[in-house]
This record gives C-alpha cells, structure tokens and sequence, in this order.
C-alpha cells in the first residue's frame, strides 16, 4: 500500500507573527519558516506505517514556492521515501490545494492520505476533507489513533464531548490531531541520506487546476491589544478585587 | 436567499453554540432553516423550531445517523443545496468535520470560524493563531461558513417554526460509526461556561486538579487546561484549551500554573477578565491578566477555596 503525506510549508510555532505596516498580510521576510506541527506528526504515522509493514511506499508531498523543497527535505529525513513538490509562488485556497492533491492521489494510485488537521497560518481545517470530497473517499479527522487492517482503516477521533471511533474502507483520508504520536527528531545521517531520495518538482501549470482564488482577503489587521492589568499581593486581595471591581464572582 | 443551519446536538440537547450560530444567520437577514440529524431527536428538533428567527426545521430522524458522519451529513446537506445560498454550522468538531465536504462538492471556499459578520459577502475571522484578524470577501454565490460561537450573542427564545421530516439519503457504505468514549462531567460545558478555572503543567499531577474542581464548583465554573497538562496526563484532552483544543471567552477565565503560550492565549484571550496564578512573575501570561497573583499554586489555591467560603 501507498501512503501519500500532505506536507505545508509554515511560519514557525513559536515565532510571534507580525502584520504588515499596509494590512496587506503578516511579515514572511526573515521570519523562521517550518514544517507545520501537525504536518510533522501526519509524516511520523505514515512512516510508522511503513514500519509496520503496512505501507510500502511514503510520498511526501508540498505545494509551495521552490524554498518548499527544504520542507519535503525534512519529510524524507523523517522516513518519507520520496517526494513532489509542485511549485507555485501564489498562495492556494485549501480547495486550490485539495484539487491539486487530487490529481497527485490518482497519479500515484495510492490508498492513503495522512495530512495534518490544519496549519497554524491560515487555521482553516479544510483540506483533508475537501480532498475526501473530491474523491469520493470516506474521511478519518482529527486522529488520535490510526490502525490499518483487511482493507480499511479504523480511526479514533478526538471530538468535542471525548473520544469517538470510526470506521472507513480503504482508500481513506486520515487528518491528525496532535496527539497521534511524537514525531522523531531526523538524525544527521539520515538528514545525509534524504538529500540523495528522489524529489520531482513540477509547475503548478501541470497539474490543471485552475487556482483563481475564491476569496478576497481586504485586510489582515492585528487584534484588539490587551493591556496587562494589575499585580495583586494577596489572595484576599485578589478575591476583593474579583467581587467588587470585575463584578465577575 | 435562504440561509441552512446544521444543528449540532446529542439526540437529547442542542449544543449551546448552535444558538451563537443562530445569534449569526441573524446578521444575514435571510430566512433561516436549521437541519437536525439523528435518531430521536425530535425534541431537538422542537427547542430549534421555538428558537427566535427560525422558519422552518428539517428532521431527519432515522436510527443509522443517531452518530451522524460526515459522509452522511454532507450528503443530507447537498441534496437540498439547491434551495440555499448560505450553510452555517458552529465551528465545532462536528461542523469542522463535514463542512468542507461540502464546501468542495459546491465548488466553493470554505470560510472557516468567522468572528464577526461584515454584510452578506464579507466576513472576519482569526488566523495565525488569533494574532492577526482577516476581513475576507468571498467571491461564490453559495457561502459554506462555520461559526465561532464565542463571536456572537446566543438567540434562543420566541418562535414556533414547523418541522418537517425529510427522509436520510446517505449511504454508509464507507464509513460508520463503532463507539464513543465521552468524558463525563458534572460541571458545566466549558465553551458555554460563564467561568473558567483551568490548570496547567504547574499542576504537577492529575491528583492535584482536585484543587481546581473544589473551586470550580464554589463558582460553578467549568475546568480546563493547557496542552502541557493534556500532554502529561493530568486531564482527558477535551479540557483542553488553546488554537488545537477549544476555544472560550467566558466572564471569568483564571490561569493557574500556566506559563501562557501563543498556542493556550489563542484559546482564552477573548476572556473577558483574565486571572493568571503563577509563582514565575516573567510568565508571559501576565500581559494579557487582568488581575495577576505572583504565588505558589499550591499556596494560593487553597487559600482561594477558602476565601470563596
């Protein structure tokens, strides 16, 4: 069985993100870039897969600028046996990004995708799903568990009140909550070994999906600021303060 | 020009933030349906109906969707696209689920967890982790949109719309439902809470949120946590709260123990009065508290759970 990994290209977790001085959008110029955290963990289930003896064969995917490369790089260092990046400077709609991993899924015939739940820049949690859609396949989200036997997937999901279990015939799209598992740490040689795994890289032209974006961003500005308030020395203090000037308790 | 609303509920209640997603179609200024899937749900289907701005329930109440999947609602949802221009559902795991299946099926963008309604066309909504705020405009003629409750005011109250059955046309061939483990609680849900206290990996063990729960229910407040203290085990990961768990902006949200990463703000930082707990005085929590006690957690707690009474 084939796997395919959707991996995107993202601010880093930690950086404080900045908006740009014309609302335009956030600053990417000299701000750390990495692989988006739950892209990381959809990378470690595929390969832990592989490892199993389930899958045969993990192929990293990215849809990004030429600097993507370096993401689909740390995917193969992960444990991915090859990848794909198909190249674009414009910034795609999930649907765009669903659509184009549609035309990879029926390429490569594989009979599954892990992707992360969402990415922590545009925080949409959509293309999983859209691309479940656009195949027709059933859809696993927010993954906590993955187990893979006799031609289906069974998939515990984190949902609002606990925990539910799926089940869904293969092919499946899985997405994956961040508890999945702990993604490894690439090792120095094996950071060696990915440089010489195979990588194609196409033009998003290629791929025959029409990216006119559907939605218009006018402005990224940032949010209400929040002033820090006070210190308070005690816990009768604090309790006073709750009660008579918050009027909250 | 008809907006859909897709009620998330449990067969028994409706989820409180499907009356935020109401308190939103009616900033639309449209008809409003709501669709209730499930099985024996018709007394969901009646509270929705006696909801302020509904005009019409559609019930499908059928005993292969008493757990709904996404595959069947989209489904459910598409066979009456035609007579919709707008599909709103509370950003919930529910909504997040089967939403963009729709989404894409119509051919359209998704906009996911709108704040605020601008007009018809144009909405705003977080990213970056609620650090930067977009105003989109969305180009389609049918909008599929979830809804971040805490956006907007609940509407509940006076109306007496009919319910009319439609019939479940979703097959099941593909997925289905097996079981479900719920985290039971007697305290209230926590993005509905009017109060939340919730620990941190300061808490040290799952033992010692014991001293949050006697407070909360001195308050009648819910509990939470950070992803620090899902992540060690103290607590099950729906308390979780932050951009990968839930989302709340209660009166009263107190942090304790909680070092108050970007993730964890992103969750409460709409609170409307913060309260940080912390023994590091530098704690980045501490510029966004209203009120801050720089104290030992497991001095201060106590002290607290008796200043309550």
């Amino acid at each position: 069985m084939k796997i395919l990994v959707a991996v995107k290209r993202v601010i880093d977790a930690n950086v404080k993100v900045r908006v740009k001085a014309d609302n335009s959008g956030v600053e990417t110029a000299n701000v750390k870039l990495s692989m988006n955290p739950f892209c990381e963990i959809a990378v470690e289930e595929a390969v832990r897969l592989k490892e199993k003896g389930v899958a045969t064969e993990v192929i990293a995917v990215s849809i990004g600028n030429t600097q993507s490369q370096e993401t689909l790089r740390t995917a193969m260092a992960l444990g991915a046996d090859r990848g794909i990046l198909v190249e674009t400077d414009q910034n795609l709609e999930s649907l765009a990004v669903a659509q184009v991993l549609k035309t990879l899924v029926e390429a490569e015939q594989v009979d599954l995708v892990i992707l992360g739940k969402q990415s922590i820049d545009s925080d949409n949690n959509q293309t999983g799903q859209m691309l479940a859609a656009l195949l027709d396949w059933p859809q696993g989200t927010f993954a906590s568990k993955v187990d893979v036997a006799d031609g289906h997937v069974t998939v515990m999901r984190e949902v609002d009140g606990g925990l539910e279990t799926i089940k869904l015939q293969l092919p499946a799209v899985v997405t994956t909550d961040l508890r999945l598992n702990e993604p490894r740490f690439a090792s120095l040689p094996n950071i060696m070994k990915a440089k010489r795994k195979p990588l194609d890289i196409k033009p998003i032209a290629d791929t025959g999906v029409d990216i006119t974006p559907h939605l218009e961003i006018l402005s990224v500005a940032p949010p209400a600021t929040r002033q820090a308030g006070i210190k308070v020395e005690s816990v009768a203090q604090l309790v006073e303060k709750l009660r008579n000037e918050a009027k909250v308790i | 020009m008809t907006i859909l609303v897709i009620a998330d509920h449990d067969n028994q209640q409706v989820a409180p933030a499907t009356f935020n997603v109401l308190g939103a179609a009616a900033k639309l200024n449209q008809d409003v349906h709501v669709l209730v899937m499930g099985q024996g749900a018709e007394k969901v289907a009646e509270t929705l109906g006696a909801a302020a701005g509904v005009a019409k329930v559609l019930l499908v109440n059928n005993a292969l969707c008493a757990h709904p999947t996404a595959e069947q609602v989209s489904a459910q949802i598409l066979s009456i696209a035609d007579q919709y221009d707008y599909f709103l559902v509370a950003a919930t795991t529910f909504g997040k689920n089967f939403m963009p299946r729709v989404a894409a099926k119509l051919g359209v963008a998704q906009i996911s967890e709108i704040t605020e309604v601008v007009d018809g066309e144009t909405f705003k909504r977080p990213v970056y982790a609620g650090n930067a705020i977009a105003t989109v405009k969305s180009r389609d003629a049918k909008k599929a949109i979830t809804v971040r409750a805490t956006g907007f005011d609940p509407l509940s109250g006076e109306g007496n719309a009919a319910v009319e059955s439609l019939d479940l046309v979703a097959d099941l061939a593909k997925s289905s439902f097996i079981s479900q483990e719920l985290t039971k609680s007697e305290r209230p849900e926590l993005t509905s809470a009017k109060i939340i206290i919730s620990g941190g990996r300061g808490m040290q063990s799952g033992d010692n949120f014991h001293l949050l729960e006697a407070i909360a229910d001195k308050l009648g407040a819910a509990v939470g946590a950070s992803r620090a203290a899902v992540d060690a085990g103290f607590v099950p990961n729906d308390y979780q709260v932050g951009q990968t768990g839930k989302i709340v902006a209660p009166d009263l949200y107190i942090a304790v123990g909680i070092s108050g990463a970007i993730q964890h703000l992103a969750g409460m930082k709409d609170s409307k009065v913060i309260v940080a707990i912390n023994k590091d005085e530098e704690a980045p929590i501490f510029s966004v508290a209203d009120y801050g006690l720089v104290m030992d957690l497991f001095k201060a707690l106590p002290e607290l759970n008796e200043a309550l009474g």
